[in-house]
């Protein structure tokens, strides 16, 4: 055989042992997570707040982290569509291809994505000390939305510069103004939106160097904007500090609640992106 | 509409700026050249030294991308040109779901998995004693977090080399081997100069994950197995204290403006590299 067939094969295997790697580690990931995870879980877990000496072995759950995931989650998302939708649509819609101001917006998009959490968390933790705030709930969700707006302007913004230019010309055509000209874009970035939506769920429920520094930590459940907000990742991290054992194995437990919900939300978002596609020309 | 896209443009002047000024009155004490060069860490008497940080954050990326490199090269090559369709879509799950896990996650495996790895096992073979929380394990934890990034940003960047250049070269007798490694890979270079800066601003800032697995001593690590205390875990670690000491806030935002400045210079530019590809290809 010749020399150039050899080497075909050999680098053939190497890739292919390259991309099981990739499964080996997803696997191995998660196994280790449930494997440990699950023989502290229970009802109490998800259903109970901390109750007195919970860090020291006491009864009780991480129902707060939960909520408080979960308030977080959705404030922020909403926050951030409202924002970002306007951007893409003048970006695309407004602004003509060439132009230098939408060129800079999007290198500004694509820097503000790659700054990391902790930078957004102490940019934050700054201004609200200047502005006299404490740790809050709100605190949270603004930082966490700072975060997501990137990931929601560039997958959006992905999908609609894929836009028909003859599909603008005929809505204008039938007299539609520019702004009027939104209902027929939004329907047609429907899924670029529940893709972002499901990308930026997944980054703002793990993120904790961002909510670290603003929601704070708490055992109770917060009932307005201005009290902090516990958040699971920092209650899988304050578990894992503890010296005790058994609150240890409650942390791999959380883990496992906070790697479920992950994997729901991307499950449920992949049905969406499809039946959203739908109307996609 | 106007002012929502410009004022997000302007969010990022505001945050380095604002960090800026925040980190400006440690400079009045010490000179920019000495806070990065020294390592004496004794905040109460205002001795603020950055090397070990940084030396730390360096070690861990270098480790992440060196492990990680190799792998997301060979399987991109292999999902963009060897691969059928229905194994693409497995391994896209795959890094879906590996794209998914939360830094924290990574943290837990961590400390359950590649830290007793690495202290029962390979630590043996080297030095007398290893915890296991070392710079190797932040490296392979963060390794594994940028794989994801990295193949999906080279697979993006190996579909942009235009179909007829793998045809010319196959149709000249070279294997599919030799095409990827004489055309696909040389034409795109840049592009993958370019990918590994932006996995490398992101492996700079990972924080929660790092912090859990490298052991947080703040000295210079001198080996694979020592501890070491990334920049992020310690403006993470201490944020809590850092009012009551003067100065403190000073150094941490010192800290947080550094990253941001590396981080902003990397993104910027590997931006406008992959940007001027695409163009070239379409």
């Amino acid at each position: 055989m010749r020399l150039k067939f050899i080497e075909e094969k050999i680098a053939k295997g190497f890739m292919i042992i390259a991309s099981l790697a990739v499964f080996a580690f997803v696997v191995n990931i998660i196994y280790t997570i449930f494997r440990r995870g699950i023989p502290a879980l229970n009802w109490a877990m998800i259903s109970q707040i901390p109750a007195g000496g919970y860090y020291n072995g006491g009864g009780g759950g991480i129902l707060n982290a939960i909520v408080g995931s979960l308030y977080i989650v959705l404030g922020s998302t909403i926050l951030g569509l409202l924002i970002s939708i306007p951007v893409v649509f003048y970006l695309n819609v407004y602004l003509k291809k060439d132009s230098r101001l939408a060129y800079i917006a999007r290198l500004a998009f694509d820097v503000l994505f790659g700054i990391p959490s902790i930078v957004y968390g102490a940019f934050a933790f700054t201004i609200m000390i200047y502005l006299g705030m404490h740790t809050s709930l709100g605190g949270g969700i603004l930082v966490i939305t700072l975060l997501i707006i990137p990931i929601f302007i560039r997958s959006m913004d992905e999908v609609a510069q894929q836009l028909p230019k003859d599909l603008l010309d005929s809505t204008y055509a039938l007299g539609a103004t520019k702004l009027e000209t939104i209902k027929v874009v939004l329907r047609q970035i429907a899924p670029g939106i529940a893709t972002a939506t499901l990308l930026s769920v997944g980054r703002a429920i793990g993120d904790a160097a961002g909510v670290m520094f603003t929601a704070g930590f708490t055992d109770s459940i917060p009932t307005s904007l201005n009290q902090p907000a516990a958040t699971l990742p920092l209650s899988v991290f304050f578990q894992l500090s503890s010296p005790n054992a058994d609150v240890q194995d409650r942390a791999y437990s959380a883990a496992l609640i906070l790697i479920f919900i992950v994997l729901v939300i991307s499950i449920l978002g992949r049905l969406i992106t499809n039946y959203f596609s739908k109307h996609k020309i | 509409m106007f002012s929502i896209t410009v004022f997000s443009v302007l969010l990022v002047v505001l945050i380095g700026l604002g960090l800026y000024l925040k980190s400006v009155p440690i400079f009045e004490h010490n000179s920019f050249w000495h806070l990065i060069t020294s390592s004496e860490w004794r905040p109460g008497n205002n001795q603020f030294g950055f090397l070990p940080f940084i030396a730390g954050t360096l070690w861990i990326t270098l480790i992440a991308v060196i492990l990680a490199l190799p792998i997301a090269l060979l399987s991109a090559l292999f999902l963009t040109e060897f691969s059928k369709s229905y194994l693409k879509k497995w391994v896209f799950t795959a890094l879906d779901i590996l794209a998914g896990i939360p830094s924290v996650v990574y943290g837990v495996w961590g400390t359950l998995f590649i830290v007793p790895w690495i202290s029962e096992k390979l630590a043996p073979h080297f030095v007398e004693y290893s915890t296991g929380y070392t710079v190797l394990a932040g490296g392979i934890v963060l390794g594994v977090m940028i794989l994801p990034l990295l193949i999906s940003l080279f697979v993006e960047i190996f579909s942009a080399v235009p179909r007829e250049f793998r045809d010319a070269s196959l149709s000249l007798g070279a294997t599919k081997w030799q095409t990827s490694k004489h055309v696909i890979l040389r034409k795109t270079f840049p592009g993958i100069l370019a990918a590994v800066a932006l996995a490398l601003s992101r492996a700079f800032g990972e924080t929660i994950a790092v912090l859990m697995v490298c052991g947080n001593l703040p000295m210079v690590p001198h080996s694979l197995f020592d501890s070491c205390y990334p920049l992020p875990a310690l403006i993470a670690n201490n944020y809590g204290e850092m009012l009551s000491v003067p100065l403190y806030e000073s150094a941490l935002m010192l800290a947080a403006f550094l990253l941001f400045i590396v981080v902003f210079i990397f993104n910027a530019s590997s931006r406008a590299v992959i940007y001027r590809i695409e163009r070239k290809f379409k």
